[in-house]
């Protein structure tokens, strides 16, 4: 059990996350708006508790995009910077999904990485805080937009990892839509083969999916047994609790790659988002009053000001 | 100019109306990619696959050989990057009728290189079998169904969604194997596919005034690529062939005409307008056409190189282009 302080300070920015996000969204006329509700929790425990990542000096400010990867390209860099120095004893953050990218950026303000005024270049033409973000993106260190990718690069760099002898351990964060594909699997059945217990992947289990109830869609469940079919030590629990999620974080590696499943709900903190199931995936207005009344629910639950 | 939204939402549940043998097929992109109107409409000829393409791509070989044409919608980018090797065994080897609808090609999306195909057609046409057909206007989104229905194979086409300008005479249908003639001239021949198109038509408008005598053509099948109009118009110009694509210049457009200049031996010269063997990042469309050089003054500035005239013309004489809003009741998210 966390001591009451920290678990206020990891609701704390939970909440900040949702907030910052909510603003983005009303100010834009819609976004990725759901998926701040579900994973405020899990990313502002592991960002607080769970990873043993670098210090950055100070909040970072995002830099303009440089061109991409390329032998003529000597100015590239990734968006690696934010998570703090690389290090063999540090670990490592890989977000899977990149739609999720607004709330890691939410995230990193949250916990001091990011500067906040950097989430005012978020979708402007020449920016590197993206919509859907690349390798260059605040916090994101591989292209993950292809959803289902992401598991296995992290695999890849846990296994290089452990034969170079670090300490570190690699965290993912992934999405529930991504165990409908194949390519998971096979990370999966890659991952306990190799025993990869140098891993850690929260999966923000919210249910739904761009074309709304995961169980309408293409049913994934029972994923608990799923998973431990593969070989994997899997863990369900409340995502928005906070002592929940990092529990499972703080057990003795037992050679089996470890993945939480946060059972989370996509519009934990905005209740009246509720009505637009099931369309949770992109949050649009179709008219002014629904912005206003989205406004007044932050005035409200936020106040005015930072 | 006419911007019409929404169009193949409605036009799809229309024209499958009377065909109970076309299914739609869906990757978690339902209103993304406007199939939510035909899988209301129809719910026994829809089915959703959840983010699982290669599994989809099979799918639909399987379906296609007991006589269904299964018509798979997603992005374009998830068609051949994620399933090709799916596409050439279960679809292009064995011929079959499976219709891949690519939405959001090269430029038209800001969801950065993930999201972006700029390299669709040059996979997917090396592949056995394949037609490739590409949309550059409403009359084209309209009238592409019927175009890919009357191929004996399979067929890729590069769509376009949410707000589309009508270029082209609504009783003009797409025509297979056929080019559209927007301009005729003799200096020089410009060809150009999707929405370049209407780039160029800008250009050509302004270019015209300043005397230059242009043939254009519109193409929108790639592949097979033998239109007679097209090939004579390679070698009848005094300047040159400019091509013009969205989608990078290796294995496009522009390759595609290469070759085929070479082996009728024309002799003029091949100037290629496109993406130039990068991936692109995440920004708005307008942004994108500009950074990487596949707009309207781009066309332009090539026209001056080639003709080594100076024309003078600035952004303000050319005609306006449309610039559809990142968030609108024409698509269903900002990507």
């Amino acid at each position: 059990m966390l001591q009451t302080l920290s678990i206020q300070k990891l609701q704390q920015a939970a909440k900040g996350i949702r907030r910052r996000v909510l603003e983005y969204v009303i100010k834009n006329n819609g976004g990725y708006l759901s998926q701040a509700c579900s994973s405020a929790e899990m990313l502002s425990s592991l960002y607080l508790e769970i990873m043993n990542l670098g210090k950055v000096e100070s909040p970072i400010m995002p830099l303009p995009f440089s061109g991409v990867p390329g032998q003529n390209n000597p100015d590239y860099f990734t968006g690696a910077m934010f998570n703090g120095p690389k290090a063999q004893s540090f670990d490592r953050f890989i977000l899977s999904p990149s739609q999720y990218s607004l709330v890691l950026y939410a995230a990193l303000i949250e916990t001091g990485r990011m500067a906040p005024e950097g989430l005012e270049q978020f979708n402007k033409d020449g920016s590197t805080v993206e919509m859907i973000g690349a390798e260059h993106s605040p916090g994101m260190e591989i292209m993950s937009g292809s959803l289902g990718q992401g598991l296995s690069q992290a695999a890849g760099i846990a296994y290089a990892r452990r034969l170079k002898g670090e300490t570190g351990k690699t965290w993912v964060f992934m999405s529930d839509g991504e165990f409908q594909i194949g390519q998971t699997w096979e990370a999966m059945q890659t991952m306990s083969f190799y025993k990869l217990d140098n891993t850690g992947i929260y999966v923000d289990v919210n249910g739904y999916q761009c074309d709304g109830r995961t169980s309408s869609v293409m049913n994934i469940e029972p994923l608990d047994e799923r998973l431990g079919s593969f070989g994997a030590r899997v863990f369900k629990v409340n995502g928005h609790d906070i002592d929940e999620l990092i529990a499972p974080s703080k057990l003795e590696p037992d050679g089996r790659p470890l993945v939480v499943l946060c059972y989370t709900n996509p519009y934990q903190g905005i209740e009246i988002l509720k009505e637009y199931a099931p369309k949770f995936h992109y949050i649009r207005f179709k008219a002014e009053a629904e912005r206003q009344r989205l406004s007044d629910f932050l005035k409200q639950t936020y106040g005015d000001s930072f | 100019m006419e911007i019409l939204s929404k169009l193949h939402a409605k036009n799809l549940v229309q024209w499958a109306k009377d065909k109970p043998d076309v299914l739609v097929l869906s990757a978690d992109l339902t209103s993304s990619t406007e199939i939510d109107l035909f899988r209301n409409t129809y719910p026994d000829r829809f089915i959703s696959f959840g983010v699982a393409e290669q599994n989809m791509m099979s799918f639909a070989g399987g379906l296609a050989r007991e006589g269904f044409f299964p018509f798979v919608h997603t992005f374009a980018v998830f068609i051949y990057r994620r399933a090709y090797d799916q596409i050439a065994m279960s679809i292009s080897y064995p011929n079959l009728p499976v219709r891949m609808f690519g939405f959001l090609p090269g430029v038209t999306t800001p969801g950065g290189a993930t999201h972006q195909a700029i390299e669709d057609i040059s996979i997917i046409r090396s592949l056995p079998n394949m037609t490739i057909l590409e949309c550059g206007d409403a009359t084209d989104v309209e009238t592409v169904l019927d175009c890919a229905h009357a191929v004996n194979g399979p067929v890729y086409i590069r769509m376009l969604r949410g707000e589309i300008p009508r270029l082209f005479d609504k009783s003009e249908p797409m025509i297979l194997r056929k080019s559209r003639q927007l301009s005729r001239g003799n200096d020089i021949t410009i060809l150009s596919s999707g929405i370049c198109t209407e780039e160029a038509i800008r250009a050509v408008e302004a270019l015209k005034k300043q005397g230059i005598s242009i043939t254009h053509l519109h193409i929108s099948t790639l592949k097979p690529f033998n239109d007679s109009a097209v090939l004579e118009a390679l070698s009848a110009n005094k300047y040159g062939v400019i091509t013009m694509e969205n989608h990078t210049i290796i294995g496009g457009l522009g390759s595609i005409v290469a070759e085929k200049m070479a082996e009728q031996g024309t002799s003029n010269k091949l100037f290629r307008i496109g993406i130039k063997d990068t991936y692109l990042h995440g920004a708005s469309r307008e942004y994108l056409m500009k950074e990487y050089g596949i707009d309207a003054t781009v066309l332009i500035r090539t026209v001056e190189d080639i003709t080594d005239f100076r024309f003078n013309i600035t952004e303000g004489d050319l005609k306006k282009v449309h610039i559809a809003p990142m968030h609108s009741d024409a698509k269903a998210e900002a990507l």
